[in-house]
């Protein structure tokens, strides 16, 4: 098993068990420093970004917003963790040398054609959709799918399942059964 | 300080995004199309441990729990249009940042459609907390209190469902 900074990819299994540790150590940490649990999650991020950018144009209008109030539009700890996901992924593909610009994947590719433009539509709609959805079901694949599954919540588990049919479903309609030439 | 240690456990959970490669829209269509397990492999396996964590750091007093109100409605509705939004877009929010640190540099679409997402969730809000979020709403519940168990069994149960998911998937090929 190869360890390396530089290695270009780790088992997902060790990948996946030294998260289970960080988000362990994260609450402990944060418990002890901050006197606040902090669970690993990301989707609020984007609540308080969308919060920053509307302040720019009409202050009063997010203030009277009563879900911008329930959230608080701060740069608090989960926003600065979601900078530092950027940042970890590109030190690890750098040292690993698996950075690779790519405008259109393949699976995509494979069913919509190779135009950026198509691609970048898709993208667009599928994350103004997907975030109303998180939002609504009160957390993503990191807030509910693993903080509250660690904790043994009934809304992480609940949510998964359900993040995960709607995505089964929509992906066999969308991509076929995935394409021919389609490789690992 | 808070933002420091989010700033720090953000890039260590980055790079193990990154080094798990399962910030790749392949990987996260991959198992949508039930070809490549490597996104389920990562979160079953931090699931596991994280939970055995938590539940002995919380037997130990040392941590409080910070469990999420269960919508049922909010819930089903929200998990599937997440789902459906996810297929298309191929990222979810805590991996379009990294997959854009990687040079998937079709995320930054996402994660724009993501903030516009969360700002139509802001306007919808009001109308939603009178209507779809008082659908089913059970309050912040956990599994060991609904079976009335103590979290062990279930940690055992859940252990083992995972293994044997692991144990398949590495004997498909998956």
């Amino acid at each position: 098993m190869n360890l390396s900074l530089f290695a270009s990819r780790w088992s997902p299994y060790v990948a996946g068990a030294m998260v289970g540790i960080l988000a362990v150590l994260s609450v402990v940490v944060t418990t002890v420093v901050i006197d606040k649990p902090k669970y690993l999650g990301a989707s609020t991020t984007f609540v308080r970004v969308a919060g920053y950018a509307e302040k720019v144009i009409a202050a009063d209008y997010v203030a009277e917003n009563t879900y911008f109030a329930k959230k608080k539009v701060k740069v608090d700890w989960q926003m600065l963790f979601v900078v530092g996901i950027f940042v970890g992924a590109l030190i690890s593909a750098r040292l690993g040398k698996t950075h690779k610009i790519e405008k259109v994947p393949p699976i995509w590719e494979q069913r919509f054609g190779s135009s950026s433009v198509v691609r970048a539509i898709g993208a667009f709609i599928g994350g103004v959709i997907l975030l109303f959805g998180a939002r609504l079901a009160g957390g993503c694949p990191s807030g509910h799918g693993l903080s509250g599954n660690m904790q043994l919540s009934v809304s992480g588990l609940l949510a998964l399942v359900f993040f995960l049919v709607g995505g089964i479903v929509t992906a066999r309609f969308l991509y076929g059964s995935g394409g021919q030439s389609w490789n690992k | 300080m808070e933002q420091v240690i989010g700033l720090i456990t953000g890039i260590l959970f980055g790079f193990l995004l990154q080094k798990g490669e399962v910030l790749r829209f392949e990987k996260q269509v991959g198992f949508m199309l039930l070809k490549d397990m490597t996104i389920i492999k990562f979160m079953l396996t931090a699931v596991i441990v994280g939970m055995v964590g938590i539940y002995a750091c919380y037997s130990l007093g040392w941590i409080a729990l910070s469990v999420k109100a269960t919508h049922l409605g909010a819930i089903i509705i929200g998990g599937l249009l997440f789902g459906f939004g996810w297929a298309i877009a191929g990222y979810c929010p805590g991996t379009s940042v990294g997959a854009l640190a990687e040079g998937r540099v079709h995320a930054f679409w996402a994660i724009l459609g993501m903030l516009v997402g969360a700002g139509l969730y802001a306007e919808a809000f009001p109308f939603l907390q009178k209507t779809v979020l008082t659908w089913g709403a059970y309050g912040k519940i956990t599994l060991p209190q609904v079976l009335g168990l103590s979290p062990w069994p279930i940690a055992v149960v859940f252990t083992l469902i995972g293994v044997a998911c692991f144990i398949w998937f590495e004997k498909k090929g998956l």
